[in-house]
């Protein structure tokens, strides 16, 4: 703790600053829902993301299907409000609880192992629940996907429009930021750090590798969850194509092109890969080729993701000063 | 028609299907063998492999000359992708160069799209389209072709790296790399070999499937998720155990398809998978 | 290294930048500006296209005829790839950014049904390419589609085999949204026509062979297959019944109206029966037609311009900008009063069928939109 305490107070006021830069945002847009609605989507990919690299940057796992467990959560919360008349704030729980725990039990077989198993049973994994979702049509009423997933309200007041949503999908990514900072920053995350330096090491240490793997892999699944829940309520209707496999590539992606063992990439990856799409629009057809071009160019000339580089870029501008202990890794 | 020869006919298909399966596989194997890199653009080696082809026999070339002229070019792109994107990346570590050869998927997927458009094309059948008969299942003579050149190619690979000093080199470097760059192995240059080589396979998986399944722009992705599903069930890592996933795969999903319910097809394909890497997580033949 | 990275911190800053810029410009005076979202790439690329090129034609020549009433038209296109995420964020952009009358499309049902919501939010008039009966019923007050509901298709098909005395039917369907409504529709009106369904298979969207379903359904006693898909897969299913030597019927969906299923499944096509809208027929309608002039305008224009056949999903793309560019006439740019004239309008002569629309019917046509066609020496033939 001791170590870190240094740290922390530039941690905070870089928190305190996206805060605010968040909250002013809106003003810079003047208020106009397309760019409101594009950065609600940031910030539901930034929730997920947060839980995936804590998966892969620290505990050193790939998940090849965590859209799966964003499309449990939102399937989970969705059937219960629209089908079951359920409250959404009973409804998220629910979803939580779900995702965080299938994903215990799968990951409780193969995280024992070494190496990537977990990689590999997520990708199956993945493949079957979007064909469930696919064949649920008997379930959901409709085989495009479910509809009339209501709003949510706080008491009497509604979330109806985008900006309103806004700021509760972003109360819920900083919240998420912040809970996942603590974790790196605490035991667990030392032991994770351990985990991915050397199993072996950490194991001879004393340090239960295998239950760490897990709670953090139930963790991220539960942050993929809440994601889908807010993913739910903000379309009001969810259809399986969004949670198939080429999500969960999406997903691993952003946290490589942000940065892996890194909170700030995280959000930084996700909305690089939220919005570039979005200005590729104008390429139209040319726009795929672009895209994956552009992510190769990005992974060989900075195969460390965004944020690392910049971190390098400014400490090699101010070398030795504290400036670039800002970004924590 | 009889439960006997419906068994029959789910395994022939199983097995033309696995055929393919397993090649891909292979070129999953060949490449994280040497590199450790599991290459997310294989399937789409199989597509340009299908594609390219089928364009080249529509300006009047023979089928054979487009066939092998098809494979080369696909080789050529391996190579490239190899000397473009992968090998400049000296240290970095596994999981970015995965995520390059998602890009380069994507990219080659695009490209193809651009240039042959969006819809599905057709290879003719290199002998015919006359079914026969075999034991009250019926079969196609391409079905034979592709049982044919899937088991020549598995044979030609074998050759290759039992008798000839790159094949044995390719082994060396996949066993241990360091013991292979002290004998005197470019190991890195045995990487470039392994992409050339596995893209010639997914090139040729590409090209005899065509006149049964059509190729189209998108159809790399789903043959290369099986392919990978092959490769870890048969043991990510073994040879053998590619060849092996890739027909157990094959079958077992055709079965499935004709007993169980062919609503979930694709589900059965991965939760063998599943089944598979909870039992032996190592594959049925993968290394301890 | 240092100068690289910073190139390189550029080539990140380049899209943001992009993003900002080109969401700025882009403000003339007295255009008519509607906007237009399809499946352009993704696995519904092959219905998006020609929609896409069909708007671009028709734009280009109501422009040239001197626009509406003298506004010219612009059609603002995005891509949503089949993705309901993408599309949501296209419609806020068309709605928000550059502030259209109205929208045609989306091409897949999926996406038609995430942006209803939004839609009815922000009041805007919505024309769906998409088949799915969901997204007209119940009504919604904004939102219209142009292509025949499955609904019809299966009644049009129910119809022919109740003439072939066919009382026993399997059906194969693609696992996609669009194959299961078609099964779903087949399931509730075919019990109801007396005919039992034997058998029911399914097959995957890149599936590369549907032998293993077809040996199943051959094991039954149904006189005819039905088989609910979009390329490729039906033509597999046609050739890999040729394969088993099955000699029932193969009776298919409309999702097959383009030339490429000929191609696709070569000899294999040789029969199929499938229900499809009046346009790849136009030839051999009676001149009494009241499409047929329009039909054959439509598919002229396209092939010249293109250089391939158009089909009916460009089709469905033609009745919506028509439908709009209509009611903008009438109305001028007002959304509510569009929408108003949209819903107003009656025997609008389409490439889909006549067109009446009402307060209870956002849809506006009939199974008479369908007629019965068949493949003759790898050509389209009216039945009768």
């Amino acid at each position: 703790m001791a170590k870190n305490l240094r740290k922390l107070p530039s941690g905070r006021w870089g928190i305190a600053i996206f805060i605010l830069c968040l909250a002013l945002f809106p003003l810079l847009t003047v208020n106009n829902p397309y760019y409101i609605n594009v950065m609600v989507f940031v910030g539901i990919n930034t929730i997920i993301v947060v839980g995936l690299n804590l998966l892969m940057g620290y505990a050193g796992q790939i998940s090849l299907g965590h859209a799966a467990f964003y499309g449990i959560g939102a399937y989970c919360s969705g059937l219960l409000t629209a089908k079951y008349g359920c409250s959404p704030w009973l409804a998220l729980p629910a979803a939580v609880a779900l995702t965080a725990s299938v994903a215990y039990l799968i990951g409780l077989p193969t995280l024992r192992l070494k190496g990537h198993y977990l990689a590999m049973a997520t990708l199956g994994f993945g493949m079957v629940v979007y064909i469930v979702l696919r064949q649920l049509s008997w379930l959901t009423g409709d085989s495009s996907g479910l509809m009339g997933i209501p709003g949510i309200s706080i008491g009497r007041f509604k979330l109806d429009t985008d900006l309103k949503y806004y700021f509760l999908v972003w109360t819920m990514a900083v919240g998420v930021l912040m809970l996942s900072r603590n974790i790196v920053n605490s035991r667990i995350g030392r032991a994770l750090r351990a985990v991915e330096g050397s199993e072996t090491a950490a194991r001879t240490l004393g340090v239960d590798t295998a239950r760490y793997k897990l709670q953090v892999f139930a963790l991220s699944a539960a942050y993929a969850g809440l994601a889908g829940f807010l993913y739910a309520h903000f379309m009001g209707f969810i259809g399986p194509s969004t949670f198939g496999f080429k999500f969960s590539i999406e997903l691993v992606t952003m946290v490589v092109v942000g940065g892996m063992a890194s909170i700030w990439g995280s959000v930084l990856g996700a909305a690089f890969l939220t919005i570039l799409p979005e200005c590729l629009r104008v390429a139209e057809d040319y726009d795929i080729v672009i895209y994956g071009l552009l992510l190769m160019v990005v992974m060989i000339f900075m195969p460390k993701g965004l944020t690392r580089t910049t971190v390098d870029l400014l400490k090699s501008r101010w070398t030795a000063s504290p400036v670039s202990q800002t970004n924590e890794e | 028609m009889t439960t006997y020869s419906q068994v029959v006919q789910y395994v022939i298909t199983g097995i033309t299907i696995g055929g393919i399966y397993a090649l891909i596989a292979l070129g999953f194997t060949i490449i994280y063998n040497t590199t450790g890199i599991i290459n997310f653009a294989q399937g789409e080696f199989v597509m340009l492999g299908g594609m390219i082809a089928v364009s080249l026999a529509t300006t009047g070339l023979p089928l054979l000359c487009a066939a092998l002229l098809s494979v080369l070019l696909v080789t050529a792109v391996g190579l490239l992708f190899e000397r473009l994107a992968i090998h400049p990346l000296k240290g970095a570590s596994i999981i970015t160069l995965i995520i390059i050869t998602i890009g380069a998927s994507i990219f080659l997927k695009g490209v193809a799209m651009l240039i042959w458009g969006k819809d599905a094309v057709r290879l003719p059948s290199f002998s015919g389209d006359k079914p026969f008969h075999i034991l009250g299942a019926t079969i196609l003579p391409q079905h034979l072709w592709i049982l044919g050149i899937t088991l020549s190619v598995m044979l030609l690979l074998h050759l290759f790296f039992e008798y000839t000093i790159l094949g044995k080199a390719m082994r060396a470097s996949a066993a241990n790399r360091l013991a292979a760059t002290l004998v005197g192995i470019n190991v890195r240059k045995m990487a470039m070999c392994s992409f050339a080589l596995s893209a010639a396979i997914g090139a040729v998986a590409g090209i005899i499937i065509s006149p049964v399944t059509f190729s189209s722009y998108d159809v790399g992705t789903m043959l290369g998720l099986k392919g990978f599903c092959a490769a870890i069930i048969g043991g990510l890592g073994s040879s053998p155990g590619a060849i092996l996933g890739g027909f157990l795969l094959g079958i077992l999903e055709s079965l499935g398809a004709g007993f169980l319910s062919s609503s979930y097809k694709d589900a059965t394909a991965f939760c063998i998978l599943l089944t598979v890497l909870f039992l032996r997580p190592r594959g049925i033949l993968g290394r301890p | 290294m240092f100068r690289l990275n910073k190139k390189l911190m550029w080539l990140f800053c380049l899209p943001v930048l992009l993003f900002v810029l080109i969401s700025g410009c882009a403000k003339e005076k007295k255009v008519y500006k509607i906007g237009a979202i399809f499946a352009i790439t993704g696995p519904a690329s092959p219905l998006g296209t020609p929609e896409r090129d069909t708007v671009k034609l028709l734009e280009d020549q109501i422009n040239q005829a001197g626009g509406i009433d003298g506004h010219r038209l612009k059609v603002i296109i995005y891509d949503t790839a089949g993705d309901e995420t993408k599309c949501r964020m296209a419609v806020k952009k068309l709605i928000y950014k550059d502030k259209v009358l109205a929208i045609i499309g989306p091409s897949r049902s999926g996406t038609t049904l995430a942006i209803i919501d939004e839609v009815q939010k922000a009041e805007i008039p919505l024309i769906s390419c998409a088949a799915s009966i969901k997204i007209v019923e119940p009504v919604k007050k904004w939102v219209f589609k142009t292509p025949q509901s499955d609904v019809l298709a299966v009644a049009k098909i129910i119809d022919y085999l109740k003439e072939r005395n066919i009382d026993k039917i399997a059906i194969i369907n693609v696992s996609n949204p669009y194959g299961i409504s078609g099964k779903e529709q087949l399931d509730i009106q075919a019990p109801q026509a007396g005919i039992q369904v034997v058998a029911h298979e399914e097959f995957g969207q890149k599936d590369p062979d549907m032998t293993a379903q077809l040996t199943r359904i051959k094991g039954t006693d149904a006189q005819a297959v039905i088989c609910w898909g979009t390329n490729p897969g039906p033509a597999i299913v046609a050739r890999n019944m040729r394969q088993l030597g099955m000699q029932i019927p193969l009776i298919q969906s409309h999702g097959i109206a383009n030339k490429k299923f000929i191609e696709l499944a070569g000899e294999a096509a040789e029969g199929v029966v499938f229900p499809a809208g009046r346009l790849i027929v136009a030839e051999e309608l009676p001149d009494s037609d009241p499409q047929k002039s329009l039909l054959l305008k439509y598919a002229n224009d396209f092939q010249q311009k293109y250089g391939r056949s158009a089909d009916t999903f460009g089709g469905h793309a033609w009745d919506a900008l028509q439908l709009v560019v209509s009611a903008l006439k009438k109305a001028g740019p007002d959304k509510a009063k569009i929408r108003d004239e949209i819903e107003n309008t009656r025997n609008f002569i389409g490439t889909g069928g006549i067109f009446n629309f009402s307060p209870t019917e956002h849809n506006g046509l009939t199974k008479e939109a369908f007629v019965m066609v068949t493949i003759r020496d790898g050509n389209w033939r009216l039945l009768k």
